[in-house]
């Protein structure tokens, strides 16, 4: 644990970093910068996950490893997610949200 | 000293991220988020998991990061600006979030934690043992699954950004 530091100092930091990620999902309109909030909002769950088992439980390990996995899901999503974008750019030549509304046909 | 290095961390955090869901040229945006994921790992390296900041730094900093900028410099000018969000938009997701921010930051302020007084480093030892044991409370099966996960995005990101088939 961080010297001096309390759980709920951290647990502030992480919720307020999940919800900055919140807002741009919410208002941004372009799908790269969606993605960026996305990465955002996984990063608070990893500090959570993290911090909540040195702070509570550090006998365990399970936050730990379950923050690997968090890692290795964001990149395994990113990309699938930057594949299929430069896809849907390659059709409509626009990544906006409002320009997407065909799937495949 | 740890204190005030941690409340410096904190803040690059907010902010950085801050700009990052704001600013209107997208290459900058992409290189705040950067920031935030190197600070974020700079607080993985202050609670002694140095193995999971060094996973942080170079699957964030040398993987997605790279993977998101050749993206943008794919599709889009470089000097380009984003569209300005309707400021309507702007103040409900702005309320919803404050709210949302209140509830939680009431809700953990609120619940006793009972802290543990031990303090423990995280060997890489202690984790590579736990990842592949098959006994109890071992990782064995959601590590194979996510190998068998990341083959599986491997195929699939290929196959969709290659577009239509060529024929013959």
């Amino acid at each position: 644990m961080i010297e001096g530091i309390s759980i709920y100092e951290v647990l502030t930091l992480s919720s307020i970093l999940f919800f900055i990620g919140v807002y741009g999902f919410f208002t941004r309109e372009n799908l790269i910068t969606i993605l960026m909030s996305i990465e955002l909002i996984l990063n608070a769950a990893a500090i959570n996950f993290v911090l909540i088992n040195t702070y509570l439980y550090p006998d365990f390990l399970q936050g730990a490893i379950f923050t690997i996995f968090i890692i290795a899901m964001a990149a395994a999503e990113t990309a699938l997610a930057i594949a299929i974008i430069i896809n849907l750019y390659k059709l409509v030549s626009s990544i906006e949200v409002k320009d997407t509304q065909v799937m495949k046909y | 000293m740890e204190t005030i290095l941690f409340y410096i961390l904190a803040a690059l955090i907010i902010f950085f991220a801050i700009a990052s869901v704001s600013s209107r040229k997208i290459l900058r945006a992409v290189i705040f988020l950067l920031f935030v994921l190197i600070s974020v790992s700079g607080i993985y390296f202050m609670i002694d998991y140095s193995f999971l900041g060094a996973v942080q730094l170079a699957v964030y900093g040398g993987g997605v990061i790279v993977l998101i900028i050749f993206s943008v410099l794919l599709v889009h000018h470089v000097e380009l600006e984003l569209e300005v969000t309707p400021l309507r938009k702007k103040l409900i997701a702005g309320v919803v979030s404050f709210v949302g921010l209140g509830i939680t930051l009431w809700s953990i302020y609120t619940y006793p934690f009972k802290t543990a007084s031990v303090d423990r480093t995280i060997e890489v030892k202690d984790i590579g043992m736990k990842l592949l044991s098959y006994g109890d409370g071992g990782f064995m099966l959601p590590f194979e699954v996510i190998s068998v996960l990341l083959l599986a995005v491997m195929i699939g990101a290929i196959v969709v950004a290659k577009g239509k088939k060529l024929k013959g």
